[in-house]
């Protein structure tokens, strides 16, 4: 990737920009506060954080319209705030509390919201893939017009079933878009050992699927990107593809030591391509915002992100009746 | 306020470590992001990075310390305008713990134990009143018009599956249905197990209700995680949320002369998965009664049909709207002596062996389960109660059988009444071979069932 900074001109105004400043700083604020609550006890498991990757979603939500579907695998709270979810519950269902999305039943892998689209949260590397295709085919058969956003990794892309599905989502003309979040490694698996292709998104080209690599760290191009790829697919044209180079600069989980990169390759990225850093500079320069205007989102960010980690300490664990609850749906009257 | 660094927790066992190494020194300014300290956990040793912004005033625990529990302070972070001095006067803010769960709470639904032995409730309602006329149908004539009614009834049942529409069904099941319904509603699929039965998820994630066809059970193992990772559980991981609302279906076990790939009986495997229901039916009547109460249903069925039944025809009543609830067993025949449980082509074998039994005077009551999961085990006890002998009949392989299961019910709710152990029919303990000779060895036989009544009964 090269490593200069966004410098072109943009055609987005100040509001947009200030609001995809403010939506990429809540997820960076809050993955960094969900690892301070796993670091002291009060998360467990696995926890993913999308520290590094918030343009990539904060784009594609701006290119989004109301009604449209998003599902992704278990790195997934980014998705979940930039989708509109209530911190409080994401945060919640992160220390397993009854005020989380799922009841605490879920965790940090498994969190959904009907109300907002959102179809989870899937802790099986690929099995999102057929599942957002299944999501586009409810649409295309109801006719409504509706695009789902179906992210999944570079690892996750070596996946046969994603291939099958690519397959049947040409065949059938789903209007679904494949997000490839490519952050070049899977687990500790680089993407050169692993895949075969340096450009994933070309492998669409077997199946007749139009795709394009995008700029993962540049928010306004991935906001472009989603633009061509929700339109192609909402005038009927089938599935699209985007694979969008990012890069976390987390381990894989909490518990991953990430001895697989150099703290300087981590270190270069964070200092000349952070997304977060990038629209910061095009508002000053632009004189679009103050500095005291970034610290007053700063703070209003602060406070949201605080009370969401008060809450899912406040917020009682399920109760054990719970245990027994929401195994079958019971038949509508 | 001045903050304290606690030592992390940083692997999901990790309980304490050590600090290896501080890579900031007091005085440093910190903001989040940068690494402060490298520590080992038990799997690794981690960098550990600031979440807020600071300078850091103190550090309480030295390079190279060893044990360290998770949560002791380790550093102490002053905010913007404080300095060291403030560190003893302010009270440093604290982690809070979590909310510990009531230990009062109680479960109602926890299994009950085994010692006492309440009669079990059991609905005895026939499947269809007296006097309704009766027609006669092939299982595959049946399984169609239940599809093909509930089409009709909702449109968001869809039917997919290889070779479904234009070829209506690699058995026949189909047929007529693409004329009926059209290309958008009976879909024909690539060979694609794993990713057509996860386009039907998320179909019925999206409001739908698939009905998904395997062409045969055998290849819904390639799609096996999508059936109980994505349909089974999402319900549950979601809250309540969102399900699966659809089918899965399909002949399942033996066919003849097909082969170890070709020839398994899964019941005993989707029957444990909770999040899914699983029905088994031998007759016509309720293959069309089931399946309309599986389309129905809002959770994700496994609906277990069998080849060689496919062609052999029942009474099945003439009805508009005929269905058969889950969860109900279908008594068959009644009797005092033994009581007979089967499920799905088992039953050819249950019926035959009480047939013969009767011509030597022991009277076998056999029950058809129909559905597996829901389990009417109440219908079970009952008849045990009055027979005392219990004998189950499946073609599975025996270890973790659905007839084990039943056994272990009926041990712990209905001790008492047993007057001999109870035994499970099952078919033999190998891969299905080829060869015509060997092919039948494997299989359960009527022989065996009358054999194994024979031992409960001590005759
Ligand atoms: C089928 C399956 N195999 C293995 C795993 C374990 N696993 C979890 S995440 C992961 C790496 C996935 O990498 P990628 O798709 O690039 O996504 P990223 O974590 O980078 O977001 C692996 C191997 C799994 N969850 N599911
Ligand atoms: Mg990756």
């Amino acid at each position: 990737m090269a490593a200069k900074k966004t410098t072109k001109k943009t055609n987005a105004s100040a509001e947009e920009l200030k609001a995809y400043y403010r939506d990429m700083l809540l997820i960076r604020r809050f993955e960094e506060k969900a690892g301070q609550l796993y670091g002291m006890g009060l998360i467990g498991g696995f926890c993913h954080l999308y520290i590094g990757q918030e343009a990539v979603v904060v784009g594609l939500e701006a290119a989004a319209e109301e009604g449209d579907k998003r599902i992704t695998s278990y790195r997934d709270h980014g998705h979940m705030l930039a989708c509109g979810m209530d911190p409080n519950g994401v945060m919640a269902e992160l220390t397993g509390r009854e005020g989380g999305y799922s009841k605490g039943k879920g965790g940090s892998m498994h969190m959904f919201s009907k109300e907002k689209h959102f179809y989870g949260g899937h802790g099986i590397v690929a099995a999102q893939v057929p599942l957002g295709a299944g999501l586009a085919f409810a649409d295309k058969y109801k006719d409504n017009g509706r695009v789902t956003f179906t992210y999944f990794g570079d690892g996750a892309a070596n996946q046969g079933q994603v291939y099958e599905t690519f397959n049947m989502a040409a065949l059938w003309g789903l209007p679904c878009i494949f997000v490839i979040e490519n952050n070049q490694y899977a687990m500790g698996t680089s993407q050169q050992r692993s895949t075969s292709s340096a450009e994933i998104w070309e492998r669409g080209k077997a199946f007749g699927i139009p795709g394009e690599a995008v700029d993962g760290m540049d928010v306004l191009a991935v906001k472009s990107a989603g633009e061509t790829a929700v339109a192609h697919c909402r005038a009927g044209k089938g599935p699209y593809i985007l694979e969008i180079k990012t890069y976390r600069y987390r381990g894989h989980s909490m518990s991953d030591p990430a001895k697989y990169r150099t703290r300087e390759e981590v270190q270069k990225m964070r200092d000349e391509r952070d997304p977060i850093e990038a629209v910061r500079t095009l508002l000053l320069d632009g004189k679009h915002a103050t500095e005291d205007d970034l610290k007053a989102i700063d703070k209003e960010i602060k406070k949201i992100v605080n009370e969401s980690a008060d809450f899912a300490k406040e917020s009682p664990e399920p109760h054990l009746d719970e245990l027994w609850t929401d195994i079958y749906a019971e038949m509508e009257a | 306020m001045a903050i304290e660094i606690l030592m992390p927790a940083l692997s999901p066992t990790m309980e304490e470590g050590t600090l290896a190494k501080w890579m900031v020194k007091e005085g440093d300014t910190v903001s989040s992001g940068d690494i402060m300290a490298e520590i080992e956990t038990d799997k690794a040793t981690m960098e550990f990075e600031a979440v807020d912004e600071g300078v850091i005033g103190k550090i309480l625990i030295a390079d190279g310390t060893e044990g360290i529990k998770v949560n002791t302070a380790i550093a102490i972070l002053l905010e913007d305008g404080e300095s060291a001095d403030d560190i003893d006067a302010a009270a440093p803010q604290k982690a809070s713990a979590p909310v510990p769960v009531d230990k009062e709470q109680s479960s109602e639904d926890a299994p009950a134990a085994g010692m006492s032995h309440p009669e079990p409730q059991v609905d005895t309602t026939p499947d269809w009143p007296e006097g309704t006329k009766l027609k006669q149908q092939t299982v595959r004539e049946a399984l169609r018009d239940g599809m093909s009614e509930e089409m009709r009834r909702d449109d968001r049942v869809f039917l997919m599956g290889e070779e479904v529409a234009e070829y209506q069904g690699a058995y026949k099941i189909s047929q007529g249905m693409l004329d009926e319904f059209g290309a958008k509603r009976v879909i024909d699929t690539p060979i694609t197990e794993h990713g057509f039965a996860g386009i039907g998820v998320g179909a019925a994630f999206g409001g739908l209700r698939p009905i998904v066809e395997f062409m045969t059970f055998n290849f819904a193992m390639q799609a096996i995680d999508h059936i109980i990772n994505s349909a089974a559980k999402t319900l549950y991981m979601s809250g309540g949320q969102m399900g699966a609302p659809m089918v899965f279906r399909g002949p399942n076990g033996a066919a003849a002369r097909v082969g170890a790939q070709h020839s398994q009986d899964y019941a005993a495997w989707y029957m444990q998965i909770p999040g899914l229901k699983v029905a088994m039916p031998y007759s016509a009547s309720d293959y069309k009664g089931l399946m309309k109460t599986a389309i129905r249903d809002p959770n994700p069925v496994i609906f277990l049909e069998n080849e060689i039944l496919y062609g052999r025809s029942f009474d099945v009543p003439d009805l508009d709207d005929y269905t058969v609830p889950f969860g109900k067993a279908r008594i068959w025949r009644e009797g005092g002596d033994v009581t007979i449980v089967s499920f799905g082509i088992g039953m050819s074998y249950a019926l035959e062996a009480a047939d013969r039994l009767a011509e030597e005077g022991i009277n076998a009551e056999v029950i058809d389960l129909r559905t597996l999961r829901p389990m009417d085990t109440g219908a079970i006890l009952k008849s045990v109660m009055k027979t005392n002998r219990l004998v189950t009949v499946e073609e599975g392989w025996p270890q973790g059988s659905v007839g084990n299961y039943i056994s272990s019910v009926v041990m712990q709710e209905a001790f008492d009444y047993l007057d001999a152990p109870v035994i499970n029919c099952t078919g033999k303990d190998v891969p299905m071979p080829y060869a015509a000779n060997l092919e039948k060895h494997a299989l359960l036989t009527t022989d065996e069932v009358i054999a194994a009544v024979k031992k409960v009964t001590y005759k």
